[in-house]
This record gives structure tokens, C-alpha cells and sequence, in this order.
């Protein structure tokens, strides 16, 4: 029996007691205090990633939800629902229910409108937090395997929605079906096996819905979860990132503890997160299915598009030249494997090894925790915005009928301007992006040495007129900073550095004394200090790099 | 190592409990912990942790009138996040109670019509007002701390002392030095894997068998339909329009491949009309009929622009003159759509001569040997 029961300062409320009951079964007040206690950065770009996992259990919800009225099957069914403009058409099971539950049920098709919301929340959020990732250089070691995990989430969060899509089997995702049917088709050698495995036979039979089924609600969610479980427990293990800053070491996280700040804030985002999908699911409509019809193969809508994240392969399938390869013996491999199956190959491929490139390049093998602005890898950084241009580029093309018919354009126009800027755009935006990395950079490093331009000019004796720069830190004989830049934000006005008081507080009248005010600045500035002063080392390790406060080793920004 | 542990147990002698687990209790005995604050105590088990707190900026003063303003707002908060739930409620369980019907009608700007926006808006408001409220609680309500966490690396102790015993387990187990185990282990590893993997073999399915990728209904003498089920005559269409038929059997409108689109040429067009190479024929007088389904990917081709003889493609825009054979001038599409043979039956209705001579749709590795 733990000595706590009996001890002075033993808990004396019934909660008290209970807690120590509990832990005397299982013992986790030690773990439960290093939870609590675990420090969180504090960065905007920092819950982009929770943002992805919100929107995940939004989806978990929601989708179970939906799973209790949909039936996945292609059994043919007269509707007769409460939609009077399909009452009497022939339709699959699938669409049948879909169309109940969009009518039918109380509240359905919100849910329906929620999840599909949902969905197209999560992988945005997900390519956001993919960005933010690359760009800081978060991915560097010991990260290499989360971006792995990320990357694997990425591809199986598109497929969960490629197979959502198709599961109402209305006439839009009917299409959608039959060009993935000719995708697998496509494949080289084995694509006729392929497809009779996938589909049981020639498309579409009717296994194909039931099937994409289990795979939605079953197979990727699974695996998604048990990933993203292992992408969190390492993001705990090997703790957060940060950005520099002052006191921000390789060794240490300078943040907020997890209760109650960072718990407050991160529930708040679900919340926030969760609200914003129910009033996207209310107030704007998202694949009205009814107004598709069921699938026929003889049909089509006109415009028909997949869900934005699909949209590049759309693109790179419209672009790409009819180049069949006719190879001896009557074989061909079609012009739609390269657009559908090779690109996108090559490019999450060259996404997932991204990190042991660069490793390659550079010879960087160190472990970094300290994040790096964009600007000091000018490399990297163009290279990332020369693939965002290449991936959008590809998207907006997957809309160039759109776009051709809305601004009377032609086609075929279209479809050329599509090629050639796919060529053109991504190097010069690799050019553009480098310029304005050094540029950045060589600003920061003026206001260093020379300090912020105050916007006070002075005319000298000799009739010179000077701007006077206000200096950041000390000065030598000539007048230049020696403080070295660390990799943080320069500050560039002179708000930034305490130029301009805080405002009182208070709306129509002060609800604050200014007196109280200015005591609690000065106070604040001393807290800062008493910061910097601290010894970072408790660990016995000498502090090191990224502080300009104390002129300490300069970053070298590699690239 | 000895079979004999000495120390006392179930086999006799006193049970006497091993160190507390966890935290340094030894360090600090109840009576010092019972003398310190609450925030000392948070501050000794962080700083256990390996977190120092650097600068607390506790937040507006008890009592105050920035702490009444601040507890007003974020009350205020959480307090229309309960209406609009509530709201949500009473739209949900009202309509078609105390409220009007929600279900679908036809005319727009009815209840049912604002039944999905409302439940929308009101969870919505509700759930945001909820993380609203959470999030100024901490920024105006909760201490601003500032703390700082060590990262450690790993200890050279535990790697030296975990790779022995992972070493010492395998080198007793012999398994370096019994190749005959080892081989006969990775023979059973192979042979269970590919035993587990078996099953999935029932998807396989012979695609070349019966040719079902190579065919349609299409044959001698099947009729030409519309969707509606009725047959056409020449002279039915006027020249320069197009109709969807399919082959007159059952299910014949449902059929994936058989989609065909019967076009009346105009005369301008028959003019210039050069059909495929063997296939003049296939035409009935200024009547030709062609797949509907695109070779690119097989969604079926839609637009007709009669001033160009054009046939588009609405998903990839692939482009098919019909009067030449539909052969592909734009876009992504390699083939030209494949050509049905027409004819008349005795009561003058069109009908196809054969199947389609060639495989319908989109490419594939083997289609030209099918
Ligand atoms: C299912 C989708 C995903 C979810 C739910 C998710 C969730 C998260 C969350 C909540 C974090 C911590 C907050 C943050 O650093 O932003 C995180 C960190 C991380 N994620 Fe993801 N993520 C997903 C996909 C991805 C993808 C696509 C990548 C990259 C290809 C990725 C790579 C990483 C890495 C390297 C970290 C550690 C970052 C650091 O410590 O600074 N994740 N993830
Ligand atoms: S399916 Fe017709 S162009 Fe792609």
C-alpha cells in the first residue's frame, strides 16, 4: 500500500480519495504528470496538422452515422421515395438509399453534407500540413519516418475519398467509376486480370459498390487509424519542433504546458473545426446527387468533375498526348497509364523520399528540432513552390472546359496553354522563389547591421539628408550591429521592438488605470529578461546556436 | 546464474514490498511535501519532468474589472452556444410537430427548404461558440506561462544494456550456429505466407475466356433502339442529328459497352465522308452509327457540334470527326470510335449486321489480339 493513504498532506475530498484509490490499482500519476506536463510550441502553422485529425473524427462520426441507412448494393430498385422527379425510375439499391437518406431521414442530409465537407476538409488540411512541413524543414532527422507516415496518410486519405465518391453511384460517380475502371485497364500486361479482380468481371457487374464499400468503411479507416496513432505517439516521443527564437534550443520546446493552455486551445479548435463543417454541411450544398440521376453508361453530365483533391489526375489525364505505345505482337500499353498511374507514382514517390534526398544533397545527417525559415533554404523552398505550381497547374487544367466555357475560350487553346505552362511555369516559379528567398534574406541581414529605419530623416551640417536607423542591439566603432542572425524573425518596424505602447484596454471608456499598465510593461520586460538570463543547460549541456541575445552562434542557413 | 534465489517469497520468509515505484519519494519525504504550496508542488513535479516554468503572467486580477469583463464575455459565450443547441433541438424534433414539415417539396422557400440550412447553422453556431469560448478562457482567463521542456537523447546505458540482452537471447537460443532451424524456418515463413495469401485467388476471374471485354449485344439482325424502347426507320431523323440507341434485348439500355450513336450525315458531310479503311459499307445511306463509348477512358462521348462534324468527349475533351471514320483529332483519345454495321430488316427498321468488329471503349494491353 502506497505510503500517500496514510501520510501527512493525504488527499482529504471524496476526489481526492478516489484519485489515490485509482492510482493505487494502476499507478499512473507518474505518467498522467508527464502528460500534463508535456510543453507545446505555440505556432499557428502548428495546427494545421490537428486541424487533419479533428476533420478525421468528424468523418469517423459522421460516416458511422450514414453506414446505419446506406446499402451498398447494385440490386436494381424502382425508387419511391419522397423525391417526386425520380419517383418511378429504375435505379441501384445504392442510389436508392442515398436518395433516402437525403429525403427520408431526419436530419440525413446534413449528416451526408457533414461528411462529405468533412472529407474535403481533411485532405486540404492534410496538404496544407504537408506544406508547412516541408517548407520549415520538419521532416529532417529524427523525422524522416513521421513524413513516411504522412505521406502513406496522404495517399490513403485521397483513395478514402475516391472510393466514398463512388459509393452513391449516381451518374456522377458512376463516370467517375468507369474511368477508374479504365485506369486499371490500363495497366501494362496484367491490367484485364486486374480489372476482372477488382470489378468480377467486365465493368461494372455488380459486385464493384459492395466492395469499395468494405474498403471505405472498413480497410482504409483502419489502416489510416492505427497510422495515424503511430504519426502521434512519435510526434510525442520525439516532441515538437520549433521555430527559433529566444531561449529555443536544439535541446529544449518552449511553449505551454498541456493543461490546462494547450488543452483549452487544442479542445477549443475542435470545437471550432467540428462548427465549421456543421455550418459548411448546413449552408452550402455539396453533391446533390438527386440532380445527377442514377448511373447509366449512356450518359453524362456535362462538367462532370471529382472532388478537388482528385482534379490533378484529371488534368494530367486531359493534358497528357494520345501516345499509345504499340509494342511488336500486337500489344499496346495506352497513353492513359502514363497521366493516371506513372505520375502520380513518380510524384508521391519523389514526395516520400524527399527528406533522404535532401539528406543526399546537402550531407546534412544531424538531427534538427529547430524549425528553419523558408527564406534560409532557398533551394528547398523553390523547389517545394515549383511543385505546388506543377500540382495546381494540373488541377486548375482539370477544370479547363469550366474555364474555356466561362470565359469563351477554346478548348483546344486550353488544353495547349495546359501543356506548355506545365512545362514553362515550374522552373520560372523555381527562379522567382530563389530571388525573393534572397532578398529576404539579405533584408533581414541589412537591418542587422544597420539597424530599423525609423522613418526620421535628418538633414546633416553638410546639407545631407539621412534616414535614422534605429540599431537592434550594440554597436561597434562604425556603427554596425554585431548582433548575427539566428534564424528568427527580424523585427522590421519599429512597433515590433516596443516602439508604440500597448493599448488600454476598454471599449467605450478605459477599463484598465494607464498607470497599472505601464507598471505591468515593465514588469514584462523584466519577466523577458529574467528569461534570457536563465541557464538553459540544466541538463549540463551548453546552450547553443539561434540567440541573438547573447550573439550566439549564427545558423548557417544550408541549402 | 543460480537456480536458488535467496531472496524471501511465497516458498517462505516475509513479503516485503520493493521500492515505490516512480517519482524520488526518498528525496522527499510526506511531511516536506505536506509543508510545501500547491504551485511549488506543480513547479517540483514539472521541473521532475524535465519543464521549468520561466514567467507566469497570471491573468487579470481577482475581482477586477478586467476579470468581471473578461468572465461576462466568455460566459456570454458558452451561454449562446446552449441556445443555439437547444435551437437545434427544437428545429429537429419541431418540424412536423409544432413546426412544419421538413420533407421535400417542390416548391422552393418552404420549411423543408430551410430544415437542412437551419440544423446547420445551429450546430454549427453552437459547436464554434464552444471553441470560441474555450479559447478566450485561456487567452484572457487562464495565467500565461511560459515553460520550457529538455529534449533528451537516448542513453548510451540503455542502448549498450538492451542490445546485450536482445544478443545474449538470440545467441542462447542457438539459432546462429542451428542452420538446419533456420532453414527450415524460413521455408515455413515462406510456405504460410504464401498459404494466408491463397484465398485471395478467388478474385481471380479468366478475363480471356468467353471474350467478355471483346463483345456486346450487338449481332445480325438485333434492332436499333431508343431509350424509350421504340425502333427507327431512315427518314426518321432529320439530317445533321444524332440518337442514342441501343441493341434491342433485354437490359440492352443498361448495357455498359452497347451504346451507339446513330448519325444522320448531312449532305455537305457526305460529301467529304471517308470512312475507315474496309468499312465504306458499314453506313446505310447517309446514316452511320458509332460507339458511344470514348476509347480514352469509356465515358460515353456526348457533344455533337454538327458545323464541324465534331463528336467531344466531355471528360477529357478528346475530339472524333465523324466524317472520318470518327477518327481522333484532339485531346488524349488514340482510337477512333469503333464503327457499327447497319442495315434494314424486312419491316425497315435499322438493325446491325455484326457485333462490333473490333473491342469497344478504352485501350488495353491485349484489345488488338481480342
Ligand atoms: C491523416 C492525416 C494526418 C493527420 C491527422 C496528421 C496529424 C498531425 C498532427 C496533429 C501533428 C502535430 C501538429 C503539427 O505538427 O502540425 C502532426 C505532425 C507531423 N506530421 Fe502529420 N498528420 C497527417 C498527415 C501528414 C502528412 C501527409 C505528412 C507529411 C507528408 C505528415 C507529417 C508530419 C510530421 C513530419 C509531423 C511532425 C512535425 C513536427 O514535429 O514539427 N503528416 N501530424
Ligand atoms: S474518356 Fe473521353 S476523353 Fe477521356
Amino acid at each position: 500500500m502506497a505510503r500517500t493513504a496514510t501520510a501527512p498532506g493525504a488527499p482529504t475530498t471524496r476526489l481526492g480519495k478516489a484519485a489515490v484509490d485509482f492510482d493505487d490499482r494502476l499507478i499512473v500519476a507518474g505518467p498522467l504528470r508527464r502528460t500534463l506536463n508535456k510543453v507545446f510550441p505555440d505556432h499557428w502553422s502548428f495546427l494545421l496538422g490537428e486541424i487533419a485529425l479533428y476533420s478525421f473524427i468528424v468523418l469517423l462520426l459522421s460516416g458511422t452515422y450514414l453506414t446505419f441507412f446506406f446499402d451498398a448494393s447494385m440490386r436494381e430498385v424502382v425508387y419511391n421515395g419522397s423525391y417526386a422527379p425520380l419517383r418511378g425510375v429504375e435505379m441501384s439499391a445504392a442510389y436508392d438509399s442515398a436518395l433516402d437518406l437525403s429525403f427520408d431521414v431526419r436530419g440525413g442530409l446534413f449528416m451526408r453534407q457533414v461528411h462529405h465537407w468533412a472529407a474535403l476538409l481533411f485532405v486540404a488540411s492534410i496538404i496544407l500540413h504537408l506544406l508547412r512541413i516541408f517548407f520549415t524543414g520538419a521532416f529532417r532527422r529524427p523525422r524522416e519516418t513521421n513524413w513516411l507516415i504522412g505521406v502513406g496518410l496522404l495517399v490513403l486519405a485521397i483513395l478514402e475519398g475516391a472510393t466514398g465518391y463512388t459509393l452513391p453511384d449516381d451518374l456522377l460517380s458512376g463516370t467517375g467509376l468507369r474511368i477508374i475502371s479504365a485506369i486499371i485497364l490500363a495497366i501494362p500486361v496484367i491490367g484485364t486480370w486486374a480489372h476482372f479482380a477488382v470489378f468480377g468481371g467486365d465493368f461494372p457487374g455488380e459486385l464493384i459498390i459492395g466492395r469499395f464499400y468494405i474498403v471505405h468503411v472498413l480497410l482504409i479507416p483502419a489502416i489510416l487509424l492505427a497510422l495515424i496513432a503511430v504519426h502521434m505517439l512519435m510526434l510525442v516521443k520525439q516532441k515538437h519542433t520549433q521555430f527559433p527564437g529566444p531561449g529555443r534550443t536544439e535541446h529544449n520546446v518552449v511553449g505551454n504546458r498541456l493543461f490546462p493552455t494547450f488543452a483549452a486551445k487544442a479542445g477549443g479548435l475542435f470545437f471550432v473545426v467540428f462548427g465549421v463543417i456543421a455550418m459548411l454541411a448546413g449552408l452550402v450544398q455539396i453533391n446533390p446527387i438527386w440532380l445527377w440521376g442514377p448511373y447509366n453508361p449512356a450518359q453524362v453530365s456535362a462538367a462532370s468533375q471529382p472532388d478537388w483533391y482528385v482534379m490533378f489526375l484529371d488534368g494530367s489525364t486531359r493534358l497528357f498526348p494520345a501516345w499509345d505505345i504499340n509494342l511488336p505482337g500486337d500489344y499496346t500499353i495506352p497513353a492513359l497509364f502514363w497521366p493516371t498511374l506513372i505520375l502520380p507514382g513518380i510524384l508521391f514517390t519523389l514526395l516520400a523520399l524527399y527528406p533522404m534526398i535532401e539528406r543526399k544533397l546537402t550531407g546534412d545527417t544531424a538531427a534538427h528540432h529547430l524549425l528553419q525559415r523558408p527564406r534560409d533554404v532557398p533551394v528547398r523552398t523553390s523547389l517545394g513552390a515549383m511543385a505546388v505550381t506543377f500540382y495546381f497547374w494540373l488541377m486548375i487544367s482539370g477544370g479547363n472546359d469550366v474555364i474555356a466555357d466561362k470565359f469563351q475560350l477554346s478548348l483546344n487553346a486550353m488544353t495547349w496553354v495546359g501543356r506548355l505552362g506545365l512545362v514553362i511555369l515550374p522552373p520560372l516559379v523555381y527562379v522567382i522563389t530563389y530571388r525573393i528567398c534572397l532578398g529576404l534574406q539579405k533584408h533581414d541581414r541589412e537591418v542587422l547591421e544597420h539597424g530599423i529605419e525609423t522613418g526620421v530623416i535628418r538633414r546633416l551640417p553638410h546639407g545631407e539628408f539621412i534616414e535614422v536607423h534605429q540599431p537592434l542591439g550594440p554597436v561597434d566603432a562604425h556603427g554596425h550591429g554585431q548582433l548575427a542572425y539566428g534564424g528568427a524573425p527580424v523585427p522590421k518596424k519599429m512597433n515590433q521592438i516596443g516602439g508604440a505602447r500597448r493599448a488600454i484596454r476598454g471599449f467605450f471608456t478605459p477599463i484598465e488605470e494607464p498607470t497599472a499598465v505601464e507598471l505591468e510593461q515593465r514588469r514584462e520586460a523584466r519577466g523577458l529578461a529574467a528569461a534570457e538570463d536563465r541557464d538553459l543547460t540544466t541538463s549540463g549541456r551548453p546552450s547553443e546556436g539561434g540567440r541573438p541575445s547573447e550573439g550566439g552562434k549564427p545558423q548557417e542557413p544550408r541549402d | 546464474m543460480t537456480t536458488h534465489d535467496t531472496r524471501p517469497g511465497s516458498a517462505g520468509g516475509a513479503d516485503t514490498p520493493g521500492p515505490l515505484h516512480g517519482g524520488p519519494d526518498d528525496d522527499y519525504t510526506p511531511e516536506q511535501l505536506a509543508a510545501m504550496s500547491r504551485d511549488d508542488l506543480d513547479r517540483l513535479g514539472a521541473r521532475y519532468d524535465g519543464v521549468q516554468v520561466l514567467h507566469v503572467d497570471p491573468g487579470p486580477e481577482p475581482g477586477s474589472a478586467l476579470e468581471r469583463r473578461y468572465v461576462r464575455q466568455v460566459g456570454a459565450v458558452f451561454m449562446l452556444a446552449g441556445l443555439a443547441a437547444f435551437a437545434f433541438v427544437v428545429v429537429y424534433v419541431g418540424s412536423g410537430w409544432f413546426l412544419p414539415d421538413w420533407e421535400w417539396t417542390i416548391d422552393a422557400g418552404t420549411w423543408s427548404s430551410l430544415f437542412t440550412p437551419l440544423l446547420g447553422l445551429l450546430m454549427g453556431l453552437s459547436l464554434t461558440l464552444v471553441g470560441v469560448g474555450m479559447v478566450l478562457y485561456s487567452k484572457k482567463l487562464l495565467p500565461h506561462e511560459t515553460a520550457v521542456q529538455d529534449k533528451h537523447d537516448g542513453s548510451h546505458f540503455d542502448r549498450v544494456t538492451t542490445g546485450a540482452t536482445l544478443v545474449s537471447g538470440l545467441h542462447k537460443s542457438g539459432l546462429a550456429r542451428r542452420k538446419l532451424i533456420t532453414r527450415s524456418l524460413a521455408f515455413m515463413g515462406g510456405g504460410l505466407g504464401l498459404m494466408l495469401l491463397m484465398p485471395l485467388g478467388g478474385l481471380l476471374k479468366n478475363p480471356n475466356t468467353g471474350n467478355p471485354l471483346g463483345r456486346t449485344s450487338w449481332a445480325q439482325g438485333v434492332r436499333l433502339l431508343r431509350d424509350d424502347g421504340t425502333p427507327i426507320r431512315p427518314g426518321d431523323q432529320v439530317p445533321g442529328s444524332l440518337e442514342t440507341v441501343f441493341p434491342a434485348v433485354t437490359g440492352g439500355n443498361r448495357e455498359s459497352d452497347a451504346a451507339t450513336m446513330l448519325i444522320r450525315l448531312r449532305p455537305e458531310q457526305v460529301a467529304v465522308d471517308r470512312p475507315r479503311e474496309g468499312q465504306a459499307d458499314f453506313g446505310y445511306g447517309d446514316y452511320v452509327a458509332y460507339s458511344k463509348i470514348c476509347t480514352h477512358a469509356g465515358c460515353p462521348v456526348s457533344l455533337y457540334e454538327q458545323e464541324t462534324s465534331r463528336i467531344l468527349c466531355p471528360c477529357h475533351q478528346s475530339q472524333f470527326d465523324i466524317t472520318q471514320g470518327a477518327k481522333p483529332i484532339f485531346g488524349p483519345a488514340t482510337r477512333a470510335l469503333p464503327q457499327l454495321p447497319l442495315a434494314l430488316d424486312d419491316e425497315g427498321y435499322f438493325v446491325a449486321r455484326s457485333d462490333y468488329i473490333e473491342a469497344v471503349g478504352p485501350t488495353y494491353w491485349n484489345r488488338e489480339r481480342i
